[in-house]
């Protein structure tokens, strides 16, 4: 049976899965806006440095040292996670029009900006510790780790999503009318997306 | 239509018929079915509750009374709320939404059947889990909200409060799923004709309430994270010491807490707008009004939440705030009171079973309304607030409203669920006790809130003067958990009669009384095609009279899904996450690592199951 | 149970008798309820006590009106199976309106004595007399800025003049609550949070924690003792006289590292001599409760001075326990016997309190006793 012929039966001409991953989605909004906002309450309350934007004074060693956040890293992650989406949008066309070697490109290159993504942050987490924030630290750690922290987790769960779609197309699994499938993956990865431009601006850049 | 591998694959209906036996029920993804473990695990749970509620009277009953130790007390309480909030009403809730959703739109089953099988799973081991606590000695103690920091490894070092945060956790998700699932099941799989605004209101108000659990349990769910990340790994996020602020807890908490309970309360709001009419033997006066005031209650449950923080000192402003928005909610609500009784006014009122408890919700749900109400002033809430005054408030809309509606729509959907009717004088026999006992219990608590008494408290001085309406409140108790074996002895009772109830037993207006009592595993033969509301007293009044007695059919052609257990193994999967979590001390980073592994083995042969067809709603001919 | 339309009857009037005879039987009068909140005796609570009212009415008249017609409804539309169908009734507008408008005209009509009440009680005022209130588990202090003086779990005030509370925790969060002269104020860690009221009458009146606070919260009770200004004034001079005299002086070593801590801070004492002893030292009982009170380990986790009274202790000063109506956080009768008891065995008069079971036998918890008589 044809997605199409299922579509039809149902009240919204949409199929239920594709409606199933919006809900899904509108869901996990609700959760980054709570840790968005636990974020915002938070930064400021630090007891002692690092801090996000402002220079802070080391207890231990009587240095001021620099605030703790790095543009330039980060903002390149960024833009490869949203050129990702666009990849995704790519390799969605290919399948849905059985070009499997679209499929196949622009899925990888899909996964490849996703993992790049995820190693960015880890370098992040363990430069910022090395520096000395840490979840227990202060307000500031605490709340960024928890953020990014369940941001990344995301985005790790997408790229083993991906990566699953990236296997089933390599043993032909992926036809046109399976492409739903990749489609709902898509979904959830611009979702992360998203979430994620609203976190860069709110951490990295708002001071 | 040609006979492809695929289809070989797939046993018509006819062939799976009713199995019997504990396997069937294990692997079972039929909706009905989910139903009833629903609503027997609930009911279970609820007479657990019940017990603890009984306890707790009776060391209420005297001052100074040392029949419970106050460790054992403080957990009793905890507990009871827990359990009848998270592990009762909502459950019960669920035995609904599971067996009559699908048909009062005309559907097969829902959604996703298997992840409907999940919900349930979820949903037994998280109650087991949370259950389990009692036999470490170590129950959750810090009350059914757990605010912070007395929930901080500090001053709460024991497994207490991590069993009740994993617990809830994992609650969550099955309400997290169940939620996803009902929502497109109502927004995808309605019968041909079926608009959302002919959609029966049970299944409106239940399309919202699965809205409120979509938004407001992530909410919670990172109120959890961050506690457990206090406890677990030295954050400070509640912890004053650290920069952290017990407040942000209370906040969090009740974002999710007020939306919490008009997911309490809405399913039985819709099973009451079931009931009335039928009984009333006329439409629901004002439907879209019903379906407007539903929608504001939800759209406002958002805007409301800090009435619980009245007396934590927010200033004038947010204190205004949040007392105007309240009343504001009152107004939403008064209306729906007023249009249940406009449904009775001028009515023929049918005095059946559920029309007994019905009416009890609408008279004791408005007790509980105006008791409310009286709390949304700060400056006389600061005198009410943490006394029985608000226990009383909260149990008249919970027990009077959530109980007395659930157990309506239990005396009403009985003969549909088992091809039995309860017995009507033990019916209403529970009904008078519980309203006597309800009322014994909870009313005098008004009284002795308000001269004094703080809730949470093992005991009391025999100089405050409590003791009398204590007495009488323990006496209530008693009378009301009666009132429940009569209920269990209908059931039993009923349990052994054959099972011989007609399909529409009470004149009903919806699709469910069109099929069978219960109904064959695949519901309707045929999709029915709904030109407005109240479609079976339409298709009644152009048959001229009653429909005959549907007949019971092969099923023949009629494609349905295969039962599976990967659901359970996924179930398993998600909870040994959250016990290896709590476990994270003693077992370390392995637990995690085996759990999360059980868990994608669930899912990934769940998504990858040979011979499981995708579910279909039915078009022409069921196939 | 007979069932018929006679005996429903019968039985619907039961639930608004029910009603009456618990609304009977409750009363209100002080001496029944002595933490009653339903009579002010001062002008915050008064300000609630107002607003309770007019919510209280509106919502009484809307009970009878709303029951009423639902038991009439009952009555008068109950039909037979084979009755005709009633007229298919689906709404109407102009009545729902109606009904929409008419709650929200009573809910504007609460709203505005609700938004005077808060702007009211919000502003403290402008010279109050300040009292500290600091939570711990499960007992109450009681500081006295302006004065120095330290005290627990009975907080003396001076009738007809405003007191200003500042609420603070030593621990979890607690809830204040004086019902006859203020509604409940939360007492947080790491925020201050204020009360305040002025008192019309004098008078001893209890109050309790609110917010569930542990094991004890049950427990967790004060009194007040309102008095005459001139009382008060006598009280405070009295109590600024329980202060440290002479340097202390070493005595025999404490017990004090033995003792538990459960809060981050709590400080425990060094060896003191006590000097703040006002009654008759050659009283056997008093000085072998003095010897006791040293080398027991009291010293630990209790004050005897109400000036310069160390901050952060984990147990209730007892500068003035002598004279205290309730021990034990302000629900136990200070008589001699509960007070021996007490001493003797904390965990059995009060299970999981912060006081060890120290093995005090009965007559050293009668020397104890006459110690702490002493102290008023």
């Amino acid at each position: 049976m044809s997605d199409h012929a299922h579509a039809l039966e149902t009240s919204t001409g949409l199929d239920s899965r594709k409606l199933a991953i919006w809900t899904f989605i509108g869901s996990e909004c609700m959760f980054f806006a709570t840790l968005i906002s636990n974020y915002l309450v938070n930064k400021g309350r630090s007891l002692v440095g690092p801090f996000a934007h402002e220079p802070w004074t080391d207890p231990a060693t009587g240095k001021v040292l620099e605030p703790i956040i790095e543009i330039p890293l980060v903002t390149v992650g960024t833009a490869l996670l949203l050129f990702s989406s666009l990849f995704v949008v790519l390799a969605l066309y290919g399948a849905q029009k059985g070009n499997r070697k679209m499929l196949l490109g622009w899925l990888a290159a899909t996964l490849l900006c996703g993992m790049f993504f995820v190693g960015m942050q880890v370098y992040e987490f363990t430069h910022f510790v090395h520096k000395g924030l840490t979840l227990q630290r202060n307000m500031f750690g605490a709340s960024f780790f928890i953020l990014t922290g369940f941001h990344g987790t995301h985005v790790t769960i997408g790229v083993i999503w991906l990566a699953t779609m990236f296997y089933l197309a390599l043993r032909r699994k992926l036809p046109p009318e399976r492409s739903l499938n990749l489609e709902m993956a898509a979904l959830y990865w611009h979702f992360v997306d998203v979430v994620w431009i609203v976190i860069f601006p709110v951490v990295y850049l708002i001071r | 239509m040609a006979t492809t591998a695929l289809d070989q694959r797939h046993a018509p209906a006819a062939a799976h018929g009713e199995k019997t036996g504990l396997w069937s029920w294990i692997t079972t993804v039929d909706h009905k079915r989910i139903g009833i473990l629903y609503g027997s695990t609930a009911f279970f749970f609820f007479l657990l509750g019940g017990l603890e509620a009984l306890l707790i009277r009776v060391q209420l009953a005297r001052a100074d009374n040392n029949f419970i130790d106050p460790d054992t007390y403080n957990q009793l309480f905890t507990m009871h709320g827990t359990t009848m909030i998270f592990l009762g009403i909502m459950p019960l809730s669920s035995m609904f939404f599971n067996f009559m959703i699908p048909l009062l739109i005309g559907a097969r089953d829902v959604a996703f059947p298997r992840l409907n099988a999940f919900s349930y799973w979820v949903f037994l081991l998280g109650g087991l889990f949370l259950n389990a606590s009692f036999l470490f000695g170590a129950a959750p103690d810090t009350g059914w909200y757990g605010y912070a920091n007395l929930t901080s490894r500090q001053f709460s070092p024991g497994p207490n409060v991590d069993f009740w945060n994993m617990g809830l956790q994992i609650l969550g998700v099955a309400s997290l799923a169940a939620a996803v699932n009902f929502f497109v099941t109502i927004v995808n799989m309605r019968a041909p004709g079926m608009t959302m605004m002919r959609m029966p209101m049970f299944v409106w108000m239940s399309f919202i309430t699965q809205v409120l659990l979509l938004l407001a349990f992530p909410v919670i769910a990172v109120a959890l994270i961050l506690l457990m990340f206090d406890r677990f790994f030295g954050t400070h996020y509640f912890v004053p010491a650290g920069g952290g602020d017990p407040l942000l807890w209370q906040h969090f908490f009740w974002i999710f807490g007020h939306p919490e309970v008009y997911i309490l309360i809405l399913p039985a709001f819709g099973i009451i707008s079931e009931v009335l009419p039928v009984f009333s033997r006329k439409p629901l006066f004002g439907y879209a009004a019903m379906v407007f005031s539903g929608v504001f209650i939800a759209f406002l449950g958002f805007g409301v939440w800090s009435h619980h923080m009245f007396t934590t000192g927010m200033g004038p402003i947010a204190d205004t705030f949040f007392s105007l928005s309240t009343m504001l909610i009152a107004i939403p609500t008064g209306v729906k009171i007023f249009n249940w009784m406009g449904t009775m006014w001028y009515g023929s009122l049918q005095f059946r079973t559920p029309m007994y408890f019905a009416v009890g919700f609408i008279a004791m749900f408005i007790i509980g309304g105006l008791s409310g109400v009286m709390h949304a002033p700060p400056p006389a809430d600061l005198q009410q607030n943490d006394t029985y005054f608000i226990v009383a408030h909260f149990h008249y809309v919970m027990f009077g409203g959530s109980i007395f509606g659930l157990v309506a729509g239990g005396y009403y959907w009985w003969p549909k669920m088992f091809g039995r009717m309860l017995d009507e004088r033990l019916g209403k026999l529970h009904f008078w006790l519980m309203l006597i006992g309800f009322n014994l219990t909870f009313f005098p608590m008004h009284f002795v809130g308000l001269n004094g008494m703080p809730r949470r408290t093992y005991t009391y001085p025999k100089e405050l003067g409590f003791e009398m309406l204590n007495q009488i409140e323990t006496v209530g108790s008693f009378i009301l958990g009666l009132s429940f074996l009569v209920f269990l002895i209908n059931i039993i009772k009923t349990s052994r009669l054959p099972r011989n109830a007609p399909a529409d037993p009470w004149n009903g207006a919806t699709l469910e009384w069109t099929i069978p009592s219960p109904p064959q595993e695949w519901n309707f033969d045929k999709a029915p095609s709904v030109q407005g509301r109240d479609p079976l007293w339409e298709l009644k009044r152009l048959n001229g009279g009653p429909l005959p007695e549907p007949p019971l059919t092969s099923g023949a052609g009629i494609h349905l899904p295969n039962p599976s257990y990967w659901p359970l193994i996924s179930a398993i999967g998600v909870t040994s996450l959250f016990v290896a979590i709590m476990m994270l001390p003693k077992w370390g980073p392995a637990g995690i690592v085996v759990a999360v592994a059980l868990l994608f083995f669930g899912i990934y042969n769940w998504l990858f199951e040979k011979g499981y067809s995708e579910f279909r709603t039915p078009s022409h001919g069921g196939h | 149970m007979p069932l018929g339309t006679a005996a429903a009857r019968r039985h619907a009037g039961a639930l608004p008798l029910l009603c009456v005879l618990a609304l009977a039987l409750a009363g209100c009068s002080r001496d029944q309820y002595p933490q009653t909140a339903l009579l002010p005796l001062s002008d915050f609570a008064r300000i609630g006590d107002h607003v309770q009212d007019q919510t209280f009415y509106w919502a009484l008249g809307v009970f009878i009106l709303v029951e009423g017609a639902l038991l009439y409804s009952i009555f008068r539309f109950r039909g037979r199976p084979d009755d005709p169908e009633p007229s298919q009734i689906h709404g109407n507008t102009t009545i729902e309106i109606i009904w929409t408008l008419i709650p929200a005209l009573i809910l504007a009509a609460i709203a505005v004595p609700t938004v005077k009440g808060i702007f009211e009680t919000s502003r403290t005022p402008p010279d109050g007399l300040k009292i500290e209130v600091i939570g711990h588990q499960w007992w109450w202090e009681f500081r006295y800025p302006d004065a120095g003086v330290t005290t627990a779990n009975e907080m003396y005030i001076p009738q007809g003049r405003a007191v200003e509370i500042l609420n603070n925790s030593a621990d979890v969060v607690h809830s204040f609550w004086p019902p006859r002269f203020a509604g409940k104020r939360d007492v947080f860690p790491g925020r201050e949070t204020r009360l305040w009221w002025k008192a019309d009458s004098t008078g001893l009146f209890p109050g309790q924690c609110a917010e569930y606070c542990g094991i004890q919260h049950a427990r967790m009770a004060f009194h007040i003792r309102s008095v005459t200004p001139a009382e008060f004034d006598a009280w405070i001079a009295h109590m600024q006289t329980l202060g440290p005299k002479a340097p202390p002086a070493p005595t025999a070593a404490p017990a004090g590292d033995s003792l538990k801590t459960a809060s981050a801070g709590a400080k425990v004492q060094g060896p003191q001599k006590d000097t703040t002893a006002a009654a008759a030292p050659q009283d056997p009982e008093y000085a072998q409760g003095e010897k006791l009170f040293m080398t027991k380990g009291c010293m630990g986790c209790h004050s005897l001075q109400a000036v310069k009274a160390p901050k952060g202790l984990i147990g209730p000063n007892l500068a003035n326990v002598g004279s205290r109506s309730h021990i034990a956080g302000g629900w136990l009768k200070n008589t001699d016997e509960n007070l021996e008891r007490w001493i003797r065995e904390p965990q059995a008069v009060k299970k999981g309190v912060l006081m060890p079971n120290l093995g005090i036998t009965v007559e050293e918890s009668r020397a104890l006793r006459a110690y702490l008589r002493a102290h008023k």
